[in-house]
């Protein structure tokens, strides 16, 4: 059972919808008016510096908070006056994931079996999170990448819909972190919505079917990784081993962008046919050229360009755009 | 509310204490190291019942051989009755006898006392014996209170209880088990409930919960029904305790089984309003203690209330604990439940507005 609710006209049912949404902590606007919606079954990546508003809006659409203005509904649900059915069809793992000390992985899951009245297979869920062999350790003995796993089962415990993941995967070693990605792409797999905050950027390139990037309370970009680099992101360059002569060679002969740095000269190509004018300029330049590769602006790089941008005025908030 | 949440939320919450040594040894293990504490302390007193010289200047009524009957019923005095020298006050001849105590009826006693006019009993005490001063003025207490409970209720007031703790001799000891039961009933609730109440809070424990369907009320049950096991258990064992080490005579009566309920209930609901009023787990350990220690020796617990002075026993009567504890006594040794029964719609209208309080300031998600 899913969401009734259709965003502007679209085919596709909402799982998560959110319009105009504002949050203020006191004089503290957290949230500044924020649009988007996440359709039923996809991974949605929420991404933004630290203090961006991630959690705020992550908590309010748990019905963890009360929201200070706009409009928000979960499963159709408002998340702060239907909490309670809410809760019982969303999993969460809450930034900072903790719980009772003196329990074990396994009793947890069993303690959340009977309080959700179902019948977990804990040692699947533990498999699942590759958490097994420390099923009978008390908590308090975990690492914080072990804890954060819990977390995660625990929040499969009821089956849900919708799964809230903040910054699932802070802090931890590659192997924890590849291991939580694989249970993102699974909850994708059966169909899940998964909500993903995060400030790696490769993650959410990894998962994510859409993205939306938020600094100082307001979403700056949104949209699949591809469209946000197509849109955002610099034009290709080519690389070159080469030294600053190369570059102002380049730069007379075909009047083209170069910059020399690092022993590397990095040539802007407005135009993929560009590249052949570079390597063919090189080859008659009769100067010392080496290995050469294309580059092409990550996710990562549009991010820190944006919220730099965003710092210093220059871009501004996609609502007001 | 459903059962099978609170079970298993009572079954994580007592595996955790069994697992943490310190809420284990502040529960158990201490009231066990105070029963044999004071054991040691008062082996050798052997002390039964306490002589208690009675001038009765009504020594014609009935109603004045009934109340020094149920006096001496309740088997923690031995009433004596003395005439005195013309001339010579009471407290002259105790303390020609060395008698620390001493009673006086008050002449028209019976008549006042049918006529439903106030009239009072004076006892006389030596404050540099605490023990026996306590002993008499709570037996004192306990058939006066008896008395004006069945007089308000028409009942014939030579219908008064006998003693139901039968003819066994109370030590020292004895007398100190309820107030020991009861400070186990006040501490381990109050203290791991402010603690539990604050560090849930900070480290976002209770919003995790806040995500899955078990209520509050729910969770504050479960460890209502804990603390109600683990005080029932150290009530048990210390008076087990006492009679095989000590050779104590007194046994919980099914009368203080209310009180063992209700002094948990009392005490939870009290820690979590401790703990849920204060912002971190510093301050919150501040308001517990500031809230607790008053209560941990001004109700009762070591030094009988009757023995303070009476600004003191003003100021014990508004602590919680004292009920509870006057209520333990009333039922374990003076076998005097009518007044046991006050005690106990007082401990129940303060446990229904601390739980009623609790369940109101106490939130699992902020706005
Ligand atoms: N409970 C709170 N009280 C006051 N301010 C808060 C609170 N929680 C967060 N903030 C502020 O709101 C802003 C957004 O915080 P948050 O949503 O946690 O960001 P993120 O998760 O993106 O790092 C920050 O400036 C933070 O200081
Ligand atoms: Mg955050």
């Amino acid at each position: 059972m899913l969401a009734a609710s259709r965003v502007g006209g679209g085919s596709r049912l909402d799982a998560i919808t959110v319009r105009g949404l504002e949050k203020a902590y006191g004089p503290v606007k957290a949230v500044n008016g924020i649009d988007f919606s996440v359709p039923a079954g996809t991974v949605f990546a929420f991404l933004g510096p630290n203090g961006a508003g991630k959690t705020t809006t992550t908590e309010v659409l748990e019905g963890l908070r009360n929201r200070t203005g706009g409009d928000v509904r979960v499963l159709g649900l408002d998340p702060w006056t239907d909490g309670a059915a809410l809760h019982r069809r969303i999993g969460v793992i809450p930034q900072d994931f903790r719980f009772f000390e003196k329990i074990h992985p396994r009793e947890a899951i069993e303690y959340y079996g009977v309080l959700f009245n179902v019948k977990p297979d804990a040692m699947a869920l533990l498999e699942q999170v590759k958490l097994t062999d420390k099923a009978d350790a008390m908590y308090e003995t975990l690492s914080g990448g072990q804890k954060q796993k819990l977390g995660l089962a625990l929040s499969l415990v009821s089956n849900p819909e919708v799964c809230f993941l903040d910054e699932p995967t802070t802090g931890l070693d590659p192997q924890a972190r590849r291991a939580i990605w694989d249970v993102i792409r699974a909850l994708k797999a059966s169909g899940r919505t998964v909500f993903l905050t995060t400030h790696y950027l490769e993650e959410a390139a990894l998962l994510a079917d859409t993205v939306a990037i938020i600094d100082h309370g307001k979403i700056i970009v949104r949209g699949t990784p591809d469209e946000i680099i197509r849109q955002h992101g610099r034009p290709d360059r080519i690389s070159v081993e080469a030294g600053p002569e190369v570059a102002r060679y380049l730069q007379t002969k075909l009047g083209m962008t170069a910059v020399a740095a690092n022993h590397h000269v990095d040539v802007e190509l407005p135009e993929k046919t560009d590249a052949l004018r570079v390597l063919q300029a090189l080859e008659q330049s009769g100067l010392t050229w080496g290995r050469f590769s294309v580059i092409r602006d990550t996710l990562e790089d549009v991010f820190v360009r944006m919220v730099g941008k965003m710092d210093e005025g220059v871009v501004h908030p996609e609502a007001s755009a | 509310m459903n059962g099978r949440r609170v079970v298993a939320d009572f079954l994580v919450f007592a595996r955790g204490y069994f697992r943490s040594p310190i809420g284990l040894f502040f529960s158990l293990v201490f009231p066990i190291i105070l029963i044999i504490l004071f054991g040691v302390i008062f082996q050798n007193s052997g002390q039964s019942a306490v002589n208690l010289p009675v001038v009765n200047m009504d020594h014609n009524s009935a109603a004045s051989l009934s109340f020094l009957s149920a006096l001496n019923n309740t088997s923690v005095v031995k009433v004596q009755v003395v005439t005195l020298p013309a001339g010579m006050s009471l407290s002259t001849w105790l303390g020609n006898q060395g008698d620390p105590v001493g009673l006086i009826v008050p002449s028209g006693f019976g008549a006042d006392f049918q006529g439903h006019t106030n009239v009072s009993v004076t006892v006389i005490t030596d404050p540099s014996d605490a023990f026996s001063s306590g002993v008499v003025l709570g037996a004192v207490q306990g058939v006066t209170n008896q008395f004006n409970f069945e007089a308000l209720h028409g009942a014939p007031f030579v219908s008064v209880q006998t003693a139901t703790v039968g003819s066994a001799s109370f030590t020292e000891l004895d007398y100190l088990v309820p107030g020991l039961i009861g400070f186990s009933i006040l501490t381990s609730p109050m203290f791991s409930m402010v603690e539990i109440t604050s560090t849930y809070r900070k480290e976002g424990l209770f919003r995790q919960l806040t995500l899955t369907p078990l209520t509050r009320s729910e969770w504050l049950l479960a460890k209502i029904l804990w603390y109600v096991v683990i005080t029932g258990i150290a009530a048990c064992l210390m008076v087990f305790i006492g009679a095989e080490a000590f050779n104590i005579h007194i046994v919980l009566s099914v009368y203080s089984i209310p009180f063992l309920i209700i002094g948990p209930l009392m005490f939870v609901s009290l820690g979590m309003l401790a703990g849920s009023i204060s912002r971190t787990p510093e301050t919150a350990a501040i308001v517990g203690n500031v809230v607790t220690f008053p209560m941990m020796f001004l109700s009762g617990t070591f030094f009988p209330v009757s023995s303070f002075s009476p600004g003191l026993q003003d100021f014990a009567h508004v602590l919680p604990l004292y009920y509870i504890i006057d209520g333990l006594d009333q039922t374990m040794l003076f076998g005097n439940t009518g007044r046991a029964l006050i005690d106990l719609a007082v401990c129940i209208v303060i446990a229904l507005v601390f739980f009623i309080a609790a369940v109101i300031t106490f939130k699992w998600r902020e706005e």
